[in-house]
């Protein structure tokens, strides 16, 4: 082999392997990323048919104070609001610690046919003061933020 | 004692800061031999005034001086001790201040260690170094200061987030800082080589030792934090593909292609120019993770209220670093001609294979971690990439990197021998074989896919045996004369066995973690039992308990198997009152083959019972086993004879490179 021929090859195997990652990437990008709505933008969707029931979405709003149930052997269930529109949503396993009534949070999940939302993720975040930025975002959108709540948000019940 | 003490050594460390990188910059342009020497005793005097800055930040701490802001803000009197000193990074301004001490150590250490470092390359890797320094010194002075005052203090501190509050907590991040600001030496090398145009064996075998710390650092650090999930957060799992861990894996990745690609450079002077781009990568990674965490860009576990200037701030060190040392490199990089070639089969291209693998996982996690930073720019849609995406696109890609592990170190130098290479790993091939078979034989339930990673995990473990079984020549001469060549091998024969081996053991534990996990998540009053796995869990009664800061509840658990008694469990479920806030306190039965894990949740809504969580995880132990063998192997690798003494002159050009067409 050539100087040339080896270096082609060197070349031509380099960018195989790095044609393959960037299809691979490409791939995996259009088929596993999972859209983030608030509540309202979710029943909006929901009603348009843009978004199907089973579809892997985030949810994010506030928990609805005194929405929170927790039974014997099924799953949790609590509400996620925006303050216009509300969510059922219902979660099988244990609740991060920094869930609270009041308090923003994540949901992954999708929506069962009833327009019930089943969660099997609910987010906690290291930080009490911290609100999720697609959260605050939402809550922007449906004219229920004021500057400076973030920061000021007190447990709206002391657990347990 | 007395805080203005600390905000002069600040001050004073950026002072210096400023002098070492102009001395050294400039003396080594100039050939000033006083200048040069001056860089050095700036570096050592930088750090002295660092370790001074922090040393006054902890004991303010252990004192609970309340009149400092981020004392007030991060500490409380009742807390114990070793939370007050863990504490004092456990908050953004203190973990920059710890960012800044690692920096100024490393740069004492390149002046302390690097005597035998020709004058210019020392003097040019400290000016560089302290370029780097002035920037985060800079950025504490001007928008974290640690030592703002509060007028009136208040009586008692608001307490350290309780989630923070674990032995994790002393040990995690500086490890972590310990690696992102390690590669800030082998990026100094990187651009001190380029200004010299001097990349050479010399050159990588200066460089190795400071990448090999950086990244065994990183190991830790990351195996640390990845352990402290598991068992704080209480759901179980290890990994989560946060932007933040990703942000740590980056350079890990990044650093991993390095250590390979420099021995390259060192053993045979070929891949120079993408071996220096490593360099600049990995400090380019790390300086991304730091931006990352601190800016609160993404939606993160690692996240904390941030103040966007600060982001900024570290957005323009990032740029400034980045742009500025990558067009150095396109500008110089050209010149680096590669003195040696090697066949399309051999050692060379092997490690090429591997950087080619390592940095297109690096790359492929750099843009799912991104990707949604750019589309809610670009479209104003909220994304998240999950683990489906990086599942996905690492295991697809680290599959033929660990298939071709085992190979590379079998391979000659320049041209190597596939066949033969084969001919010494069939007995490999046939453990790895077997093992997957065993286990799909034996599992029970878990897809097929989790048979073929334990047979994967076992030729990476067989195949890095056999490395040594063939370094020793075992059963090919006397036993005796085996193990007089096993004490004689090099540090660095030992560290590639041992780094391989462990990343067997981690994938083993990664896949019997994920693959063979039972799990049960129930109300359970006291009397009432659970299975899980082999084992049986009777809730015998939650009791109230106190620590130093908080109050708990306690739950009692007795763990059966096979109808005898194992053990007591008590996770706990923690109430600080401090801020008002609670956490899960896990209990982990390890056997070292499989672990128990279980959680208190939270009181059923008829208050007799709780939600418990219990895990079974076969293997799960492995996970950070794995981890820490990687960084014994690294250790070993750093021990080397060859790395440690004298790293010798620079030599001529080798006579005997020429290339056979």
């Amino acid at each position: 082999m050539t100087r040339k021929q080896r270096r082609f090859a060197f070349l031509a195997g380099g960018l195989a392997i790095l044609g393959l990652a960037a299809a691979l990437v490409l791939f995996a990008l259009r088929d596993t990323i999972v859209f983030f709505y608030g509540p309202g933008e979710a029943m909006a969707r929901l009603e348009s048919g843009e978004l199907r029931p089973g579809q892997r979405v985030r949810l994010g709003g506030l928990v609805e104070g005194g929405s929170v149930h927790i039974v014997k052997d099924g799953p949790v269930t609590f509400a996620v609001t925006d303050g216009n529109a509300t969510v059922p949503v219902s979660f099988v396993g244990l609740l991060p610690d920094l869930f609270r009534e009041g308090q923003g949070v994540v949901a992954q999940g999708s929506f069962t046919d009833g327009r019930q939302f089943a969660a099997d993720e609910v987010l906690a975040k290291h930080d009490e003061k911290y609100m999720p930025p697609e959260v605050a975002q939402a809550l922007k959108d449906s004219g229920r933020w004021k500057e400076g709540e973030a920061g000021e948000a007190v447990p709206a019940k002391a657990a347990p | 004692m007395n805080p203005e003490i600390g905000q002069f050594a600040i001050l004073l460390a950026l002072a210096l800061a400023v002098y070492q990188s102009a001395s050294g910059l400039l003396g080594a342009g100039l050939r000033g031999p006083r200048l040069m020497a001056s860089a050095s005793s700036a570096a050592l005097a930088q750090a002295a005034a660092l370790i001074v800055a922090f040393g006054v930040l902890v004991m303010a701490y252990v004192e609970s001086d309340f009149s400092l802001a981020v004392v007030a803000g991060n500490s409380n009197s009742l807390k114990p001790l070793l939370y007050k000193i863990a504490g004092a990074w456990g908050n953004h301004e203190g973990s920059m201040l710890l960012w800044a001490l690692m920096l100024g150590l490393f740069g004492g250490l390149v002046a302390l260690f690097g005597r035998n470092l020709p004058t210019t390359l020392r003097a040019r890797v400290l000016g560089v170094q302290g370029l780097v320094g002035v920037a985060f010194l800079l950025f504490i002075a001007l928008t974290s200061n640690p030592f703002a005052r509060l007028d009136p203090p208040p009586l008692d501190g608001r307490g350290l987030n309780p989630l923070l509050q674990d032995p994790g907590l002393a040990f995690h991040p500086p490890m972590l800082y310990v690696g992102y600001v390690g590669f800030s030496v082998t990026f100094a090398f990187a651009i001190a080589g380029l200004i010299e145009g001097r990349i050479d064996a010399a050159w990588a075998r200066w460089v190795r030792p400071w990448a090999l710390a950086a990244w065994i650092a990183l190991t830790l650090g990351i195996a640390f934090g990845s352990w402290w999930a598991y068992y704080e957060l209480g759901w179980g799992g290890f990994w989560f593909w946060d932007p933040v861990e990703n942000a740590s894996l980056l350079p890990w990745l990044a650093g991993a292609a390095l250590l390979h690609s420099a021995i390259v450079v060192e053993r045979r002077e070929a891949m120079k120019a993408w071996t220096v781009f490593l360099a600049l990568l990995a400090f380019a990674l790390s300086l991304l993770g730091t931006f990352l965490v601190r800016s609160g860009v993404l939606t993160s576990v690692h996240a904390f209220a941030n103040d966007p200037a600060r982001g900024v701030f570290i957005l323009a060190i990032l740029t400034l670093t980045v742009g500025g040392s990558f067009a150095l490199f396109a500008w110089r990089a050209p010149a680096l001609k590669a003195s040696a070639t090697f066949a399309p089969v051999s050692r060379e291209t092997a490690l090429a294979v591997n950087n080619l693998l390592l940095t297109s996982a690096a790359l492929a996690v750099l843009i799912g971690t991104l990707y949604p930073l750019v589309v809610s720019a670009l479209a104003g849609d909220a994304i998240s990439v999950g683990p489906p995406y990086f599942n996905f696109v690492v295991g697809a890609l680290f599959l033929p990197l660990l298939l071709l592990v085992p190979f590379g170190p079998m391979m000659a130098w320049k041209r190597g021998d596939i066949a033969a290479a084969a001919g010494r790993l069939w007995v490999a091939a046939g453990l790895a074989l077997l093992a997957g078979l065993a286990t799909l034989a034996l599992q029970s339930r878990g897809p097929w896919m989790a048979a073929f990673g334990i047979g994967l995990a076992a030729w990476l473990i067989c195949g890095a045996l056999s490395d040594l079984a063939e370094r020793v020549r075992l059963f090919r001469v006397p036993l005796t004369v085996s193990l007089a060549r096993l004490t004689g091998l090099s540090g660095a024969a030992f560290g590639s066995t041992l780094a391989h081996l462990g990343a067997g053991v981690t994938l083993a534990g990664i896949i019997g973690a994920t693959a063979w996990q039972a799990e049960s998540i129930k109300a359970m009053h006291p009397g009432d039992v659970a299975e899980v796995g082999p084992y049986s869990v009777l809730l015998e009664d939650v009791v109230p308990v106190t620590g130093p800061n908080y109050t708990a509840d306690q739950a009692r658990l007795r763990l059966e198997r096979g109808g005898s008694f194992v053990l007591t469990m008590t996770p706990e479920r923690r109430f600080f009152p401090a801020g008002r806030s609670m956490t899960t306190e896990t209990a982990i039965h390890t056997t070292g083959l499989s672990d128990i894990y279980a959680a208190l949740g939270e009181k059923t809504a008829d208050g007799g019972g709780w939600t418990v969580r219990l895990h079974y995880k076969p293997l799960a132990p492995w996970i950070w086993l794995g981890a820490i063998v990687m960084a014994l192997g690294g250790l070993c690798s750093l021990a080397d004879r060859r790395l440690r003494i004298g790293a010798p002159a620079r030599r001529a050009v080798p006579a005997v490179a020429a290339p056979a067409e």
